[in-house]
């Protein structure tokens, strides 16, 4: 793993003044793509034929609802990496996604209730998507509270990487549930296989969203692995002398 | 094989045999999962007696019927090959239209009528301004009249 010079930002010696570098870029990005999306989700995306204004909630549940499994698999994946290479940054990484992860997906749920209830008739119902949505959520809260429990981080890590790689199979289910059962909640609009089914300018502002959402997941998990990293490194040199500097 | 390698190979042996144990799982409870039984389940006496269970179709074109108390509803649901009558007192969500979605729960009455006690309206994921909307059944009809044209000219 040495020489080349991609790896040189595996040691978190080095990513920890990248990642300082990294965050006001991706805050700035964030709050600009935000103010966008949300301007053209609000005035500039047409009513909808059949759910009038009540459906711009779209803007915040699909991209909330999208994320919540991107950063699972992201999450798994440096988990994947930290049990396979032993790098002490992907446990990092890992440990920082799930509590962003955890929000996206308890915004997902909340805003899908929200939007339920005057649609649907029920801010609740156990169907496919919405169940397998909810374990979603709590494999994040039991990766966030298997590590908490342990307190060596190297062996926490361990264990709660293998949570998040068993939880790996919710995923494409929460995907498909919509198409593989009869579901309350509809199909997906956007799909790989076909046209998407909605406006050019809703769908503009959906994906305007959705960049913003991972801009600001960008920004938090680097704000979040820099803590990360100074507290599992504190006993070393470099922590010691950053510190010193005040940087 | 360095250790790396063989960490890497049992991680991905064990997650091929979780993604085989899940699929296999969820075959076996596929008709658990099923959310609501359509008309068809109804006739074909696939659903639970006795018991409540929910029912989904489409609301069939003119089959809304309010009584005079202004509460209580008739309608059909159809899935197209059968079709189930329908009784709710309640209020109905704002999307509950005849020849959108529909799912209600409740249980079968001694009269062959399906008594609701919750309908939940479904929405398909279709989404696009009233006008392109109007512009889409118009052309549809158009589409339909010309048919009808062409089929009366044939005869």
């Amino acid at each position: 793993m040495s020489g080349i010079n991609w790896f040189k930002y595996a040691s978190p010696a080095s990513f920890y003044p990248l990642a300082g570098r990294l965050v006001p870029w991706c805050g700035g990005i964030t709050v600009i793509l935000s103010l966008i999306g949300l301007y053209i989700g609000f005035f500039v995306a047409p009513t909808d034929f059949q759910q009038g204004e009540a459906y711009r909630i779209i803007f915040i549940h699909v991209p909330a609802a999208w994320m919540s499994m991107c950063i699972y698999v992201v999450m798994a994946g440096y988990a994947a990496l930290g049990l396979i290479f032993n790098t002490r940054l992907s446990a990092m990484m890992a440990t920082s996604l799930a509590p962003t992860g955890a929000m996206f997906t308890f915004l997902a749920l909340w805003t899908g209730a929200l939007w339920g209830k005057p649609m649907w008739g029920a801010w609740w119902v156990w169907d496919a998507r919405l169940t397998s949505e909810l374990i979603l959520l709590f494999l994040y809260i039991g990766f966030m509270s298997l590590q908490a429990s342990i307190d060596d981080p190297r062996r926490a890590s361990r264990a709660s990487a293998l949570l998040a790689l068993v939880g790996v199979v919710n995923v494409p289910i929460i995907y498909f549930s919509v198409k593989w059962w009869n579901t309350l909640h509809q199909g997906a609009s956007i799909r790989f296989d076909a046209a998407p089914t909605m406006a050019a300018t809703m769908l503009t502002a959906m994906l305007v969203m959705t960049l913003a959402f991972w801009a600001y997941t960008i920004t938090v998990v680097l704000m979040r692995v820099r803590s990360e990293i100074l507290e599992r490194e504190r006993h070393t040199d470099w922590v010691a002398e950053t510190l010193e500097q005040g940087k | 094989m360095k250790p790396r390698h063989k960490r890497m190979v049992m991680i991905v042996l064990a997650l091929v045999v979780l993604a085989v144990a899940a699929t296999l799982v969820l075959r076996a409870f596929n008709s658990n999962l099923v959310f609501f039984f359509t008309p068809s389940d109804v006739v074909a006496n696939k659903v639970p007696q006795q018991k409540t269970f929910r029912l989904g179709g489409l609301v069939e074109q003119g089959s809304l019927q309010r009584q005079d108390n202004g509460l209580t509803v008739h309608f059909r649901l159809t899935d197209n090959a059968q079709t189930v009558k329908v009784v709710y007192t309640g209020i109905l969500p704002d999307l509950f239209r005849e020849g959108r979605g529909a799912v209600t729960e409740g249980r079968m009455g001694p009269d062959g009528e399906f008594h609701a006690e919750q309908v939940l309206a479904k929405h398909d994921e279709n989404y696009m301004p009233p006008e392109v909307a109007e512009a889409l059944k118009k052309t549809e009809q158009d589409r339909q009249a010309a048919a009808a044209a062409t089929g009366a000219q044939g005869k």
